[in-house]
């Protein structure tokens, strides 16, 4: 007697792949708009990237519907901290809470995996990497979705950060510039869209600094 | 109003079909510092005093942000009207969430409504102690709301609540039949006058009273002390106490001995007005 099988699943995945890159007084976040369901493409030109406080940027992969919905909360969440406390959400603050959100549906979760980035209250870029019940680091740089297996092992070459374990504690964000930064970005997306079947179409770029928010968009390889 | 027999219980009716547990919570409004909201076509001002209890303390925040499109001014039981702001900024949150729209103004003063007519129905609770004057921008334009504890609401092209109130009410009767098309700053202007009104000769000065607009174009914010004392220099309103100083004085007498007749007429009650 074999145990009955659900005959459907809640989840789907869009692919994509999603970056981002802390530098001294600067944050690189940037994700591929490209939504695809099994071997087809749904659409060349959709955001995976919110932005969620004024500092604050998430870019998520994964089930878009679920990372639609983790967007709303969270931006829900920070409209009631604005009444409370009169002032926007940092964005460690904004990590604490995108962490306990996602735990919140430990036993049926966020398809999403996310990557959060932005300045700390001290204007350094920080970077948070998240899976997707909530396991959370600050991180000098990584890489989420169907891409970041072909990233990661990239920015590691290029932006290899100190060993956590060892001490003194050495500071993980990147040395480089931040046009560098978007640079290597570039290069890493065209890159992973050389291999991925499922990042291409476009790449849109956020960088985020003492000025405020900008964002760029680059044309990737379209199949 | 004098204490009667029927007035222990909110549920309990008088033989006039009164409810006097209602009608105080009301005098609680007339209490409270005043609070004035006028409206044009395209903007709505909001206006408060503040009165804090001593020199060592910071007076009560008295006009709360609700949304991008509505904000409140209160006047009574300030820990009443900041629990109704919390209420309002949920409502606000989650029909947001739901329809990814502004919750239309009117239809958040009827929840209100309905949330302190329950209040009047239950032996067990009171009713909330405290004015709204509810300023919003929806699709259908500006609006300018009063909420009363009774349960009652109504929407006004100007108003004013609190003590000292009908002096305010009194300047704005004058001239309201311009605000439809008046300007921001002019609106903002006729704001402060209507302030200055209910102070009834202390000069007016940035640090006791506070300003909000809301309009087209421009999403509801607490206008900060240095913007304001500038309006009031540039609009020389505190300068303007000593030409119309005898007009206001005589019109204010007027109005006390009116109001100390009117409260102990045992005539109409006030919220069926």
């Amino acid at each position: 007697m074999t145990k009955q099988q659900a005959n459907w699943s809640p989840y789907d995945n869009n692919g994509g792949s999603c970056v981002a890159i802390a530098g001294a007084d600067y944050c690189v976040i940037a994700a591929d708009t490209r939504m695809s369901t099994g071997y087809n493409i749904l659409t060349r030109d959709y955001s995976k990237i919110c932005k969620l406080a004024d500092k604050c940027v998430m870019a998520s992969s994964g089930f878009q519907a679920d990372v639609k919905a983790l967007q709303k909360h969270l931006a829900a969440r920070h409209l009631i901290y604005q009444h409370q406390h009169n002032k926007q959400m940092s964005c460690p603050a904004m990590a604490q809470l995108l962490s306990n959100t996602l735990y919140y549906k430990r036993f049926f979760p966020y398809y999403s995996f996310n990557v959060l980035g932005g300045l700390d209250n001290e204007g350094k870029g920080c970077v948070f990497t998240y899976d997707a019940v909530g396991s959370f680091e600050k991180v000098g740089y990584s890489s989420q979705g169907s891409g970041s297996t072909l990233i990661m092992p990239f920015l590691d070459n290029q932006l290899k950060s100190p060993s956590p374990l060892l001490l003194p504690a050495q500071d993980a964000v990147t040395p480089l510039a931040e046009a560098e930064a978007v640079d290597l970005v570039k290069t890493v997306f065209a890159s992973a869209s050389e291999r991925d079947i499922y990042t291409g179409d476009k790449l849109e770029i956020i960088v985020i600094n003492a000025d405020g928010i900008r964002r760029d968009y680059m044309d990737l390889r379209k199949d | 109003m004098f204490r009667n027999q029927y007035d222990t219980d909110v549920t309990t009716w008088s033989p006039a079909g009164r409810l006097f547990q209602v009608e105080y919570a009301m005098e609680a409004v007339k209490q409270g510092s005043a609070a004035i909201g006028l409206r044009s076509k395209t903007h709505v001002v909001l206006g408060c005093v503040n009165k804090a209890n001593s020199e060592l303390s910071s007076h009560q925040k008295k006009i709360f942000k609700v949304d991008d499109h509505i904000g409140v001014a209160i006047a009574g039981l300030t820990a009443d009207g900041r629990v109704l702001s919390r209420y309002m900024r949920n409502e606000c949150i989650n029909y947001s969430f739901t329809y990814e729209s502004p919750l239309p103004v009117g239809r958040l003063v009827v929840q209100l409504a309905d949330k302190a007519q329950v209040c009047t129905q239950r032996s067990w609770k009171r009713p909330y102690g405290v004015g709204l004057l509810v300023a919003g921008l929806d699709e259908s334009g500006a609006h300018l709301y009063y909420n009363c504890p009774s349960g009652n609401y109504f929407e006004y092209q100007a108003f004013a609540i609190g003590s000292r109130s009908q002096a305010a009410k009194t300047y704005l009767e004058r001239r309201f039949e311009n605000f439809m098309d008046s300007t921001r700053d002019d609106l903002v202007k006729d704001a402060l006058m209507a302030i200055r009104e209910t102070l009834q000769g202390e000069t007016l000065k940035s640090s006791i009273c506070t300003v909000a607009v809301i309009g087209v174009g421009e999403p509801f914010h607490i206008l900060d002390h240095g913007t304001v004392q500038q309006m009031i220099d540039a609009f020389e309103i505190a300068g303007e106490q000593e030409g119309p100083a005898a007009e206001p004085d005589a019109a204010a007498r007027q109005e006390a001995a009116a109001e100390q007749g009117g409260s102990t007429d045992e005539g109409v009650a006030p919220m069926d007005i």
